[in-house]
């Protein structure tokens, strides 16, 4: 396991007016209110490149790049810039399309994409250049076809052109050279987190002020990655009276493996979690590429997609399998709490005013098999409309252990209680795969939604542990 | 060979060039029209209050406590309307209504000096309603008799007879969802007033002189008073040919009133609730054959989803009965059309103007029958093509339907469809939960406005003294390459090369009384009108060359010093059409394109998703202006077919809870698009050869629309999926959208080993036959009783 970089605490710059470097020009935040997104705040300089498709992180018209800690090192990650509040930040480093070249002074990306044909109307491109960017400047990643991860775009929309020359523009893309400034800064730290401190908004040091202000201000919003509450503000207006940025908190960004389990940072993001974890849980392994697009893992984290508690999230179901528990912290210290009873009701959790996720822990010793079964309309970066985990152990030939966790058939995520018991103490064999399968099929409650009809749902739940079946254990194999 | 599509050698048109702009959008300086709000000082903002109901009289509307938030400018209503408040071209569609008309209707605008002033003002806005009876599903429409606009009817032959004499007859109904368009770009207006009172509004439209007649018609102005210019679009697709010129007029109002800069910029949620799009249809049908599967009759009543308002209804419903017959000769055809009225958006033009959805109705007859008639689909379509001679329902011979079957000969050889379907069978064979299908198709479309008229086209040629040469033209760039194409032909003609022409941005004080970018046919028609300005110049210097073979800078300079003029307004008009929309007769077409695709998709049984595992297309744009344009049109509109026929759900609340009518697929988290992910694992596109298209442009063919409908092949190899999980010979019905859930049901009732839905034998399922007396469309339905309206 790799730890991600937990960078040097932030000195020196307390009072420091709040800025942003864009395209190596320090843009000062003065005045910017905190509900101003990012996006708003590059175009209102007049960088109109990055472009407002969606306004909640679904199209990547308006990824740009920031510099984020990565071991001794950074990385250029792609965030959707409508999402993050331009205060959350402050202090950093972001490269815009405009940024990596101009019209006569392409970046290499710029020239693929150009010539390939893969812009037509040219709205989505500033941002597809921005992602395809960050992929070009992984630093292990290998030229050529087999190298350049697709879902690396898979969350950047193009209604024009089919995706086809774009595909191929990345996947011919060849390595940065030694000169190139932007690969050169990878090798250097990213950028300390600000203490910002302006009004409506503050970006504590450590998790005792954090926790201070939480208490001082009981109406605080709690940020992390925004991805949620990025599209709350965008799409229903909703305005934080108070925000107390989480993300970068040096308590809860550390990734440790001990004798009974991981321990895992709540303001990690996904994509932070899922290269620090490479096969480690196998089951999350599988989430990831099934888990929203690059751009939002790169903002989203662990903690807040937890504590945020909706009922389709897609790793819920996982960790439910897994049997995780979460650290919660106030003033009064740590206390520990099951996810299987975290959540109460529909994005409601019993997490206390003035107390933060500040951990997710996944005990070990994992279960020995693990599937996740996600339902959407699209196969990537959707919704589920159900959401399967399941977590078995089998021991000559009997289930020892069952754990099924389900997202999008109740008001919480939930586990399929029922199911498990319909499992455990019988033989792993097809009878009682088709056994379970019934029960499953009339855990929760689905409803009838834009997503699905409750009938495809419970058929969904029903069909889970069969096609599990099918395609991992029959014929003697395993999964 | 016409002079028109004469190409000299070594001309521009021809190279596969990337898109004009391209270095400007990978840098993120290309400008849209919204971009320019942060070039513009003390801009206002608009914001819209939307109503909450589907169908609803205004009973009071108080604006005072808007007023009082900070920042709040203006309110914008009925009453500060100096002209006409309507926002259509057919007098239907109040641009501040007193009857709202469907959910997300806008009652008034708030301006403000930031959005978030605006947006809080609206919010502030009192208005009471009196709800009214909501009529939301096609399905209630039709049951209600909600019907607007007129009432086509495409007739040959005897039908009943056709029926009467057939070997089997087969009758059913056939539904298919609208789409959303989703352009990236949503719609933006931009108003100023200049210092002499001359209206000034960038917008993102289609049809900039529509957009200029009602933003004039609005303000109580003549047309010259009034600007538009549109830099460019991100994406149109027919969204933005009709839709925008409301929002245009609501800034340029507000600039007129507070004369200030008005900035109107839907957010996706607004757009997607207030403006309109693809129509989704319900057609009843009846369909005979002949014992070797020909097609003898086909019966059908197809009932659009028209929304709120006619909108572009009639020239889009004219469209899909033009289009039923797909490439397929069918003696006996009758054929009814009705727009159902909705309280829903207004649905308006999407590439392919109902067409798709007149060719989804034959195709899924076809795909449906073919198992109860025991022939291999592919088979069956071959077998049921037009030849040379054969004409349309409307009367219009068919020109080289040999091209529809040389592309599919071509697809059947290069996709290696015949091994290929033997490892399918094989492979379903051995696999009880997966199933594999190729399915072919092929596409016909034809080319030209329906309505004549709008088949003209102007473009202003300007020759500068040192020889550099600026073009304006009509047309509009929404991402399909039309630019890029008309420097190609602006440099082909004048013989410079390429970096001699610029182009400036489409205005309507350049190029007066242009049509809509629209019907495909943009190329086509501003490519005749630049051509011809180009070759007007030309003569002239030709004159004073006098033989002499100037260089072209030399040449120019002399001329401008013998007072010869260097610029020209060209002109253009499709010759050999005619439509009589009264009786839907004529030879409204120019030509047709043909494509044909070949797609193979695999399906799993657990939960019907599927993905599509390879595509073969061949596609006839004539000789390409610009292939890598073409190559791009073909791709993508593919997808977007695709994604209309399989992914995009749109949802609206047809319950009877206080969510009645909204939309509930209103934001990119729930109204899917394709994503790289949808792009098939392998997708082979070729432009098929020796398809020079005489009397167009340079021998091009047009290329924006027909590919949408290359989409089928997917669609059909789904159901073949699908009906694979049951016996041989099970027809399957098959939802549009086949999203994943519409696939697992279908799949699970071919295990059920029914056959679906589909009725045989007569009288069978006899379509409505909507009352003769009813009004046949209008003769100029796609023409306001001012201005026009594309189509």
């Amino acid at each position: 396991m790799r730890a991600p970089g937990t960078p040097a605490r932030a000195e020196g710059r307390t009072v420091a007016e709040p800025q942003i470097t864009v395209n190596g020009q320090p843009r000062p935040l003065a005045g910017v209110p905190a509900h101003t997104n990012a996006l708003d705040f590059v175009r209102g300089l007049g960088l109109t490149g990055a472009k407002e498709g969606c306004a909640e992180g679904e199209c990547g018209a308006c990824a740009v790049l920031v510099a984020r800690p990565d071991g001794d090192g950074s990385r250029w990650a792609p965030v959707n810039a409508c999402l993050v509040p331009a205060l959350a930040l402050d202090g950093q480093e972001v490269v815009t399309a405009e940024g990596l070249g101009g019209p006569d002074d392409l970046h290499p990306v710029q020239t693929g994409l150009a010539e390939a044909g893969g812009s037509q109307c040219g709205y989505c491109t500033p941002g597809f250049v921005c992602s395809m960017a960050a992929e070009y400047y992984r630093p292990d990643r290998t030229p050529g076809p087999d190298g350049f991860d697709v879902h690396a775009i898979g969350g950047n929309l193009c209604r024009c052109t089919g995706y086809r020359p774009i595909r191929d523009a990345a996947c011919a893309l060849g390595s940065p050279s030694p000169a190139d400034p932007l690969a050169g800064r990878q090798d250097r730290p990213a950028p300390p987190p600000a203490p910002t401190r302006v009004d409506g908004f503050a970006r504590p040091a450590d998790l005792a002020e954090a926790l201070a202000l939480l208490a001082e201000h009981p109406d605080a919003t709690v940020l992390a990655g925004s991805t949620d509450w990025g599209v709350e503000a965008n799409l229903r207006g909703r305005r934080a009276a108070y925000v107390v940025a989480v993300d970068r908190l040096p308590e809860l960004r550390d990734l440790t493996t001990g004798a009974d389990g991981v321990e895992i940072g709540a303001a990690l993001t996904l994509s932070e979690v899922e290269a620090a974890l490479g096969d480690d849980v196998p089951l999350l392994a599988q989430v990831w590429p099934q888990f929203a697009s690059r751009l939002i893992r790169n903002g989203a984290t662990i903690g807040g997609n937890v504590a945020t508690a909706s009922p389709i999230g897609d790793l819920a179901p996982a960790l439910l399998a897994l049997d995780a528990r979460l650290v919660l912290a106030s003033a009064a210290g740590d206390r520990e709490v099951a996810l299987a009873g975290f959540f109460t009701g529909y994005r409601e959790t019993v997490l206390r005013p003035a107390e933060l996720v500040r951990a997710v822990r996944v005990p070990t010793p994992l279960a020995a098999h693990t599937t996740f079964r996600k339902i959407a309309k699209r196969r990537f970066d959707d919704i589920s409309s159900v959401a399967v985990a399941v977590a078995l152990d089998v021991v000559d030939g009997t289930v020892a252990r069952a754990r099924i966790g389900l997202g999008g058939v109740a008001a919480t995520p939930v586990r399929a209680l029922a199911t498990e018991a319909a499992l455990e103490g019988r033989p792993w064999d097809l009878d009682t795969v088709e056994a379970a399968s019934a029960v499953l099929a009339g855990e929760g409650t689905p409803i009838d939604d834009q997503r699905a009809s409750a009938a495809y749902r419970s058929a969904m739940l029903g069909n889970a542990l069969k096609a599990w079946w099918d395609q991992a254990w029959q014929g003697g194999g395993s999964a | 060979m016409s002079d028109l599509s004469r190409r000299p050698d070594d001309a521009a048109v021809g190279r596969a060039l990337a898109h004009e702009s391209a270095a400007q959008h990978v840098t993120g300086h290309a400008l849209y029209t919204d971009d320019l709000v942060h070039r513009t000082p003390h801009v206002l903002h608009a914001h819209p209050v939307c109503s909450p109901h589907p169908h609803a009289r205004v009973t009071r509307l108080d604006t005072s406590r808007a007023l009082a938030v900070e920042g709040v400018v203006r309110v914008l209503t009925a009453d500060d309307v100096p002209g006409t408040n309507d926002a259509g071209v057919k007098h239907d569609e109040p641009l501040f209504p007193e009857i709202v008309m469907f959910v997300g209707h806008a009652v008034c605008w708030v301006l403000g000096e930031t959005l978030e002033a605006a947006r809080l003002g609206a919010e502030a806005v009192e208005v009471d309603y009196e709800p009214l009876p909501a009529i939301v599903s096609l399905t209630e429409a039709i049951e209600a008799e909600s019907f607007q606009g007129g009432q086509p009817v495409v007739a040959r032959g005897d039908v009943e007879q056709g029926l009467a004499g057939a070997a089997h007859v087969f009758s059913g109904v056939t539904e298919m969802a609208g789409q959303e368009h989703f352009y990236l770009e949503t719609h933006a207006s931009l108003a100023l007033v200049d210092e002499a009172g001359q209206v000034f509004v960038q917008s993102s439209t289609q049809h900039p002189t529509e957009t200029q007649e009602i933003v004039a018609h609005v303000l109580g102005l003549d047309s010259h008073h009034v600007t538009v210019q549109c830099l460019r679009m991100g994406g149109g697709f027919g969204g933005k040919e009709m839709q925008p010129h409301g929002f245009a007029a609501v800034a340029a109002l507000g600039a007129v009133l507070t004369g200030r800069p008005v900035r109107l910029r839907l957010s996706r949620t607004h757009d997607m609730t207030m403006t309109g799009k693809r129509h989704g249809f319900h057609a009843q049908w009846r369909a005979g054959f002949d014992d070797d599967g020909r097609l003898t009759a086909l019966e059908a009543t197809l009932t659009s989803d028209g929304g709120w308002s006619l909108d572009l209804s009639e020239p889009v419903l004219a469209r899909a009965l033009c289009h039923v017959d797909n490439a397929y000769w069918i003696p006996h055809v009758l054929l009814h059309g009705r727009v159902a009225h909705t309280h829903k958006t207004s649905q308006t033009a999407f590439r392919g103007f109902g067409g798709p959805q007149g060719m989804l109705v034959v195709e899924d007859v076809l795909g449906r029958c073919a198992p109860l008639l025991g022939i291999d689909p592919v088979e069956l379509r071959r077998r049921n093509f037009y030849v040379e001679g054969q004409a349309t329902p409307y009367g219009q011979v068919v020109r080289h339907p040999e091209r529809v079957a040389a592309a599919w000969d071509q697809v059947m050889t290069t996709g290696e469809v015949e091994r290929r379907r033997r490892e399918i069978a094989a492979f379903n064979a051995a696999h009880e939960h997966t199933k594999r299908a190729l399915a072919v198709t092929p596409v016909k479309f034809g080319i030209s406005f329906n309505f004549t008229a709008f088949n003209q086209a102007g473009a202003l040629v300007h020759v500068y003294k040192d020889g550099s040469v600026l073009i304006n033209h009509g047309g509009t760039e929404m991402g399909q390459g039309l630019h890029t194409k008309m420097l190609q032909v602006a440099a082909t003609s004048l013989g410079v090369p390429l970096g001699k022409v610029r182009l400036a941005p489409t205005r309507t004080d350049k190029v007066p009384n242009t049509s809509a970018t629209a019907a495909s046919s943009s190329a086509d028609l501003n490519g005749g009108a630049v051509k011809n300005a180009c070759e007007q110049i030309l003569s002239r210097l030709r004159q004073v060359d006098a033989g002499r073979g100037l260089p072209w800078e030399d040449l120019v300079r002399e001329a401008y010093f013998s007072r010869v003029q260097l610029w020209a307004a060209g002109f253009y008009r499709t010759e050999g059409i005619h439509w009589d929309s009264t009786v839907m007769r004529g030879h409204p077409f120019k030509y047709f394109a043909y494509g044909v695709a070949a797609a193979e998709v695999e399906v799993d049984g657990f939960t019907g998703a599927y993905r599509t595992r390879r595509v073969d297309i061949v596609h006839d744009v004539g000789d390409s202006l610009s292939p890598l344009v073409d190559l791009g049109q073909v791709e993508g509109g593919f997808v977007q077919g695709v994604g209309w026929l399989t992914l995009e759900d749109l949802r609206w609340d047809e319950s009877s809870g206080p969510g009645r009518g909204r939309l509930t697929t209103q934001a990119a988290s729930t109204y899917k698009l394709p994503s790289i992910g949808e792009l098939p694992d392998e997708l082979n596109v070729a432009l098929l050869e020796h398809a020079h298209e005489d009397g167009v442009v340079y021998g091009s063919k047009a290329v924006g629309e027909p590919p949408v409908m290359l989409a089928f092949a997917v669609r059909e190899a789904l159901r073949e999926a699908a009906a694979a999980f049951g016996p041989d010979g099970t027809s399957v019905d098959l939802a549009s959208p086949a999203t994943p859930e519409a696939v697992f049901w279908a799949a699970e009732r071919a295990r059920s080993a029914g056959s679906d839905h589909v009725v045989e034998g007569l009288p069978g399922a006899v379509p409505d036959r909507p009352d003769p007396t009813a009004p046949a469309l209008h003769p100029r339905s796609e023409q306001a009783d001012r201005g026009t309206a594309g189509g």
